[in-house]
């Protein structure tokens, strides 16, 4: 459905985007992850053609977006960040003026109207959009990017700024449009992602770092597991050195400063392996005095987290090297 | 595009700016056409059209201003741009909104001259031109307001500086007397507007300033289109 090939937005000698490439297929629902200002948005603007690429191919359905920018503009619905509102428009008013915009020849009527039953915006069609809550105005925005039925919809942090049952409600939506459409949101919130995409591309500061199923990301969560320790009787790097030096121990941070006498760690371990016997005899033999020592599962955050640290030995990005 | 256009249309009446527009204009042109005529107890129409021809300067500003301003404020410029239409079809249908605004507005001051035809001898001709000759101004000068309001990111920038371009095109004439060389002195005349305008003023249908007030249209019109688009390539 989308192809992007080598494609990077240069502003000055900034790069926006650099040399991203991916592909997505028809059907899937795609999660663009990344920190604020890695090139989300960049990204979906140049994919709708808002924006031009420097250098770069992107193709939607087989058309190329930078040369046949009408009929690529044709097969996509956009919600961009800011919703694009005319604030002095009825609801209905804002979504006829769309469908003429967008030329559609569906019977007008029934096809608006099936819109604003999706998203659940009949009672306020005759209001003005500038009087509607925030949550409204982002359905509106959603339903401006389902007018004329375009087989991708591209939604630019479709639930930043709701309340969490508004969020919950976008999900489901989202949910339901993936069933007909391909759709690719972007988002830095993660359970999101968990929650409603099939697949994951990692962004950071203009380059792809991942692109995986979610399956997949999760499946490895499992296989790896984290400990939270609390050790006195050393110093704070002391401690590090010889919890490093473990067996199957892949990762140790210091998580905040000194807590009393002892000093918190968080450990990371190769294949789930179960380290804290080995924890305990260390601290025995040496004369330290453990704190605490607690096993925890690796989450989602930490895996992002992880793949935004610039960090070279955290465990995934070495991983990713070897590839 | 007819979906802009009437979009713009009906802007100009939800908020209030078409009735803004529309009342001082027809108070100016009132004031004006009172002032030049019947207080001088005259049929000539000339001064009238002169003097309406400065106070475009500061009416026309009041359309254009907001075209392309409030698009980007709203970020509603996004949405025009990644609809399937064209940036001239989004330009065009802007310039031509208020076009219909202004020429509206003239049209209708025209029912002046009906009402003066009943007390003096009004020169058909000589009015046919005037009338003429401010439409196609009016076109080069609105069409300089939506390339302001595209590259300008307020509406009050968008205006004032607007105002100072078409004073820039009336004043340059009378400026040009002063200039030390001949050939300096005729390309000054010859890009002024309101040079072009005197002989329409007294009834000759000039096909030169015709060509020359649709190419100023046509060349901020173009600029329009390549800075809209440029910010794309920003």
């Amino acid at each position: 459905m989308i192809r992007v090939e080598h494609l990077s937005k240069r502003y000055g000698n900034r790069y926006a985007l650099d040399d991203v490439s991916f592909e997505i297929e028809k059907g899937e629902i795609v999660g663009l992850l990344g920190a604020n200002g890695a090139g989300k948005s960049t990204t979906m603007n140049i994919l709708t053609g808002y924006l031009s690429a420097t250098e770069g191919e992107v193709y939607v359905d087989g058309v190329n977006v930078l040369d046949e920018p009408m009929a690529a503009k044709r097969k996509i619905g956009y919600l961009p960040e800011q919703p694009p509102l005319y604030f002095d428009m009825t609801v209905r008013e804002y979504l006829d003026f769309v469908y003429e915009l967008k030329g559609c020849e569906f019977p007008r009527e029934a096809h608006l109207g099936e819109i604003m039953n999706v998203v659940k915006i009949t009672d306020v069609r005759d209001r003005l959009i500038g009087h509607l809550s925030k949550g409204y105005r982002q359905r509106v925005g959603i339903a401006s990017a389902l007018v004329g039925d375009p087989p991708l919809l591209i939604f630019d942090e479709p639930t930043v700024g709701l309340d969490p049952k508004q969020i919950i409600e976008v999900r489901n939506l989202l949910r339901t449009l993936g069933k007909k459409h391909t759709v690719v949101l972007s988002t830095h919130i993660l359970s999101e992602v968990q929650a409603v995409c099939e697949r994951i591309v990692v962004i950071k500061e203009g380059r792809i770092v991942a692109c995986e199923r979610t399956e997949d990301i999760t499946r490895r969560l499992e296989t790896e597991a984290r400990f939270c320790v609390k050790i006195a009787g050393a110093s704070a790097g002391e401690i590090k050195e010889a919890l490093r030096a473990i067996r199957d121990v892949s990762h140790v941070e210091q998580i905040g400063g000194r807590d009393g006498e002892s000093y918190p760690f968080s450990v990371e371990t190769k294949g789930g392996a179960d380290i804290r016997r080995a924890v305990f005899q260390m601290c025995v033999s040496r004369g330290w005095v453990l704190y605490g020592l607690e096993r925890r599962g690796l989450a989602l955050e930490d895996v992002f987290v992880r793949l935004m640290d610039s960090n070279p030995d955290a465990p995934l990005q070495s991983e990713k090297k070897k590839r | 595009m007819l979906a802009i256009y009437k979009r713009e249309m009906k802007a100009y009446f939800i908020t209030p700016l078409g009735y803004v527009f529309l009342g001082v204009f027809l108070l100016v042109s009132g004031a004006v056409f009172c002032f030049s005529t019947l207080y001088e107890m005259t049929s000539d129409l000339t001064e009238y059209f002169a003097t309406m021809l400065f106070c475009f300067v500061i009416l026309l500003p009041l359309l254009t201003m907001k075209l392309f301003t409030e698009e980007k404020r709203a970020r509603t410029e996004q949405l025009l741009l990644t609809s399937p239409v064209s940036v001239f079809s989004v330009v065009f249908a802007k310039f031509l909104a208020a076009y219909t605004m202004f020429a509206g507005a003239t049209v209708f001051s025209g029912l002046y001259f009906i009402f003066l035809s009943f007390f003096g001898n009004v020169r058909i001709g000589l009015l046919f031109g005037n009338l003429l000759a401010i439409l196609l101004i009016g076109m080069a000068f609105i069409a300089v307001g939506v390339f302001v309001s595209a590259v300008t990111e307020s509406q009050l920038s968008s205006a004032i500086l607007t105002i100072g371009i078409l004073l820039g095109f009336m004043v340059v004439s009378s400026l040009s007397d002063y200039l030390p060389a001949e050939w300096l002195r005729f390309t000054v005349s010859a890009l002024s507007v309101f040079y072009r305008y005197q002989n329409f003023s007294h009834g000759i249908f000039d096909i030169a300033a015709l060509v020359y007030y649709l190419s100023i249209t046509a060349l901020f019109l173009a600029l329009t289109v390549r800075s809209v688009d440029r910010r794309r390539w920003r």
